[in-house]
């Protein structure tokens, strides 16, 4: 099953990248997905029939756009801070607790967090992913918890668990 | 029409990479450089990339922008993060303005779990 | 037409100078590495509005290889960094 999810996949990216549909490209393809797959598809996510389900498709859509909407904001907040001439910052690292569980949740939301206002992930240890703020607006745990990361967390929750 | 949307989006693309490329300039310590130039430039390049798609529409090349999309998303948070705790171990410390570092306790810990690796 | 996409594409080529001054004056190798990796981040730029002037397809490729050299490239160095220090 997992073999044929990760066959489909490559297969797909190799038609998008050459862009053509004769036989002997379709041949290469498969040939060389398939080499491919015998060395890496132990890697490949484990639970594949979570792939199948359709309401998470719905809410990864909701997700996409509500995350391009964060990029934009975040570029704004960016350009504002620097081209300020006195340059209001006020950085720091803080400690995000995160309630998911799946390590696919934690990457996906790790990468989020690089890409919204003002925030980049350090490291993640265990439950714990600490974060480089360029302005601390409050210094209470719970509070700045749900500022970095309430945003995306209830619809990676959906998405990836 | 597609014309006009295909500069726009050029423009606002190059803009943000101008900003990244002032932040990159002007703010203090490595990290803040890192945060302004991850950013800025990598909404900036995938601008660019998008205006390609106006252009062609959905034929070769608009096709590889797209896939390229995703790919430049990724590739730059994960350099950006293992730039930053690259230069954590390194020894550089948070700049002056700094108010909080809650990584401190810990960082000796992770990198002698790195090391026994 | 043609004439605005050439001026873009020296605005881009300007805005490596900046990274190549970050290169230079670096006070420290990770602010020097900061601007490497913004580098191979611009040149996707640049390939990808050559494209549109030249009108060829391959370009874009190049571009993407891009990508994928400038990411090893950036996680090599950070290993590298990781592995030194400050004080030693």
């Amino acid at each position: 099953m997992k073999y044929i999810f990760a066959f489909i996949i490559l297969l797909g990216f190799w038609l998008l990248f050459t862009f053509n549909l004769e036989t002997h490209n379709l041949i290469v393809g498969a040939v060389a997905s398939l080499i491919a797959i015998l060395f890496f598809a132990k890697h490949f996510v484990k639970p594949v029939w979570k792939m199948l389900q359709p309401q998470r498709y719905f809410w990864f859509i909701l997700y996409l756009i509500i995350f391009i909407w964060e990029c934009i904001k975040a570029n704004f907040d960016v350009a504002y801070r620097v081209l300020h001439p006195a340059m209001p910052i006020k950085p720091g690292i803080v400690k995000v607790k995160l309630n998911l569980k799946t390590n696919m949740a934690k990457t996906i939301l790790a990468n989020s967090i690089t890409m919204t206002p003002g925030t980049i992930s350090v490291d993640l240890i265990d439950d714990v992913l600490y974060v480089h703020w360029i302005y601390v607006s409050s210094t209470d745990p719970e509070e700045y918890s749900k500022k970095v990361a309430g945003r995306f967390e209830k619809y990676i929750k959906k998405i990836f668990e | 029409m597609s014309k006009i949307i295909f500069i726009i989006l050029l423009s606002i693309g190059v803009l943000f990479n101008l900003f990244g490329c002032i932040g990159l300039l002007r703010l203090p310590d490595v990290y803040n450089r890192l945060q302004s130039a991850t950013k800025c430039v990598t909404l900036g390049t995938c601008s660019i990339l998008l205006s390609l798609i106006v252009y062609y529409g959905f034929n070769e090349i608009g096709v590889k922008a797209l896939i390229a999309i995703p790919l430049l998303f990724f590739a730059a948070t994960v350099a950006a993060h293992a730039l930053i705790r690259g230069s954590y171990f390194f020894g550089i410390k948070l700049g002056e303005k700094s108010i909080k570092d809650d990584y401190k306790e810990v960082a000796g810990a992770a990198e002698n779990k790195e090391s026994k690796k | 037409m043609n004439q605005l996409l050439y001026y873009f594409l020296y605005a881009q080529i300007a805005l490596c100078f900046f990274c190549l001054y970050r290169i230079i004056r670096g006070p420290t190798i990770a602010d020097r590495m900061v601007g490497i990796d913004i580098f191979g981040i611009l040149v996707v730029g640049i390939c990808a509005i050559i494209a549109v002037i030249t009108d060829r397809m391959f370009i874009i490729d190049i571009g993407i290889a891009w990508i994928i050299l400038s990411f090893i490239g950036t996680l090599t160095l950070a290993k590298y960094l990781k592995g030194r220090n400050l004080n030693e």
